[in-house]
């Protein structure tokens, strides 16, 4: 008898103690708010700013893509309340009615973002999105090795820096860079496009033109000069430039790809007005400076952005170098070139990933 | 007595069937499933396209298994043969790169065979590159001079020109990785059974006058058998189903299994189902495997016992 009793209690105990880690997001009182966002995608200090002004606690969780995120949402093993996925995964995500329409009343800071930056062709209308960060894709090289003038997409593909250059190791990009140096869109659904583009990348890959496949490993290898000649996100390559000032980049002359990262609320979220709070501290004037400083992306905030040299100069004690703001924050007439990926049918995605194994294989 | 002990198994046989039993279930389900939920063979078909990275993937993991127990028998052996103090420093050493994380230890082998990495830059510091070049050379002299002589077409187009040695990106640093990190689950087993032989064999054989290496080759090595079959089995098994390793030292360039069904889970088509059919043929493989071996170690233990 004394023993279930001990039994008993024991359960007791312990149920109301994973109850108790478990989150007390069950519980009326305490506020809470899910994120999901990048790795070192924010200014940690705004996390604290935010918790202390609204007493709502933020708990700040990382995914390593798009896809992982999706992956993760997909099948339940998460709980996010705001995430910040890609405009493509945005449309995707639309799409399958996975996300809730936002409240604006309770996002003033939303009429602080850059006209420029609403209703993009992911969220036409804009109910369910409010930008993050902005940036482009496109060319870093090392000047010690490459001494021409990098214009085109063409020294992805050239053998002339065979086994100095890096391919990206995701199939959008990777197969959008190809698509851009064929000049077709790198929206195109056409399959003989698609292919044409893949076959590209496949011979360059057949001879010898790439070391590899690399997504983060690159900044090693671009800092410590393995690698000359690669693609990637515009902000990251400041975090290189830093590290090894010989590097360059370059927007090809017939453009690039120019993406949005935008926060957005689960359609199942428990806590979506936390999560609309969230959201508005993080669009405003001070929270999209500090952060700008912190991730090198550049905001959406329209007065955040035209401040940023000069916040930037009060931070650091120097000017802001105009050509590096200019890597950051790609003037208008270099994002007209460029364009956005949009979300892709269910049957090209298939065909991007069966290309993406096939280039294994 | 032994209910109440049986009992004490009870934890495990929870956590067995939450973690170990209910996953392979769901993974069998996806697996015969197609994206809408009915019941298809379309997964199985769909994989033919894959045998490649299958044969691959098994070839590469054969390939490290077999380093391994080349290194791995010995130094057991030798180990096993040693003062305890030194088989105490040698199992620290052993022991000690598996503290840190295995990531960061594929990683810091990428800063070693990067072709700018620290290996090369040792090589051309102390010439080995240069003797590379040179032996190249030769090479394509003595081949030129046996095609002209012998009507031969033997390769002439050496590299005489190296910088460096090409290193990182190239399966064999796949399999470098494999050894590397697998090492020690080779090591260990085979240590642990060659300590525990009984010596009285050993004194007994050496009394019917056999010389040192006949008591290895007759009693040493079969009576070791079962530590090395375990042995290959815990290197075997996650070097098939790698895929962090391929690549940071393949560079992506060649997929192996583990890459194929990570794709299909977090890749750009999220296809749980292709996954978890490709997850079920590589273990039903793996399976097979190990079978066939440990029949085969049966019988050598057998084969010792009469």
């Amino acid at each position: 008898m004394k023993k279930k009793l001990a039994l008993t209690l024991t359960l007791t105990v312990t149920t109301a103690l994973l109850a108790g880690c478990s989150g007390g997001g069950n519980s009326a009182d305490a506020r809470v708010v899910n994120v999901c966002g990048w790795g070192e995608n924010i200014e940690p200090e705004l996390i604290d700013q935010f918790e202390e002004e609204t007493g709502i606690k933020v708990n700040y969780q990382t995914a390593e893509s798009n896809e992982a995120m999706y992956a993760l949402i997909k099948n339940g093993g998460a709980n996010y309340d705001v995430i910040v996925p890609s405009d493509y995964m945005i449309s995707q995500m639309i799409e399958e009615d996975m996300l809730a329409e936002l409240n604006f009343d309770n996002i003033p800071n939303f009429s602080l973002v850059d006209d420029r930056f609403k209703n993009l062709s992911y969220d036409p209308e804009n109910k369910y999105t409010v930008p993050y960060t902005w940036g482009t894709l496109g060319i870093i090289y090392n000047s010690d090795v490459v001494k021409e003038d990098v214009t085109s997409w063409d020294i992805m593909f050239d053998p002339a820096y065979a086994g100095q250059t890096a391919m990206i190791n995701n199939p959008r990009d990777a197969l959008g860079i190809a698509l851009m140096k064929l000049g077709y869109s790198i929206n195109t659904t056409d399959e003989n496009e698609i292919r044409e583009a893949y076959q590209l990348i496949a011979d360059a890959k057949n001879n010898g033109v790439y070391q590899g496949f690399f997504m983060d490993e690159i900044y090693d290898k671009m800092e410590g000069g393995e690698t000359s000649v690669c693609t990637y996100y515009a902000g990251d390559y400041l975090v290189m430039y830093e590290n090894n000032p010989s590097l360059r980049w370059a927007v090809p002359e017939n453009g690039s790809n120019w993406f949005v990262d935008a926060m957005c609320v689960l359609k199942d979220a428990e806590h979506k007005e936390e999560a609309e709070a969230w959201i508005n501290f993080i669009t405003s004037t001070e929270a999209s400076l500090a952060n700008m400083d912190f991730i090198w992306y550049s905001t959406p905030n329209k007065e955040a952005l035209e401040q940023y040299p000069a916040y930037y100069e009060e931070q650091n004690g120097e000017p802001l170098d105009p050509a590096l703001y200019e890597v950051m924050a790609a003037p208008q007439e270099i994002l007209d070139k460029c364009e956005s990926y949009l979300g892709l049918p269910e049957e090209t995605r298939t065909l991007y990933n069966d290309l993406w194994n096939e280039l294994g294989i | 007595m032994k209910n109440r002990l049986s009992l004490l198994a009870g934890p495990y046989v929870v956590w067995m069937a939450l973690f170990v039993v209910a996953p392979i279930f769901l993974v069998v389900i996806y697996a015969f499933s197609s994206a809408g939920g009915g019941f298809t063979l379309d997964n199985f078909a769909k994989m033919s396209t894959y045998w490649v990275v299958f044969v691959r993937s098994f070839e590469l993991a054969l390939i490290a298994t077999f380093i391994c127990l080349l290194i791995g028998y010995p130094l057991a052996y030798i180990m096993a043969k040693e003062g305890p103090g030194f088989q105490r420093i040698a199992m620290v050493l052993i022991m000690l790169p598996m503290w840190m994380n295995f990531l960061l230890r594929t990683y810091a082998w990428m800063s070693i065979l990067e072709n700018t990495g620290l290996l090369n830059q040792f090589f051309q510091a102390v010439g080995i590159i240069d003797l590379g070049n040179l032996i190249n050379g030769w090479l394509n002299n003595l081949c030129a001079g046996l095609n002209d002589l012998l009507g031969l077409s033997l390769n002439t187009a050496r590299d005489t020109n190296m910088e460096y040695f090409k290193m990182i990106n190239t399966s064999g640093a796949v399999v470098l990785g494999m050894v590397y990190n697998y090492l020690p689950f080779m090591v260990l087993p085979i240590y642990s059974v060659i300590m525990k032989l009984d010596h009285s064999l050993l004194e007994a054989a050496r009394d019917l006058g056999a010389s040192t290496g006949r008591v290895f080759r007759k009693v040493i090595f079969p009576l070791s058998l079962p530590g090395v079959l375990s042995g290959i089995t815990m290197v075997f098994v996650p070097s098939v189903s790698t895929f962090a390793i391929s690549r940071l030292l393949g560079g992506g360039n060649e997929l192996l299994l583990g890459d194929l069904i990570e794709r299909q889970f977090l890749g750009s088509a999220y296809n749980a189902q292709l996954g978890s059919a490709i997850s079920l043929v590589m273990m039903l493989v793996v399976l097979i495997c190990m079978y066939v071996m440990n029949r085969f170690g049966e019988g050598e233990e057998q084969a010792v016992m009469l």
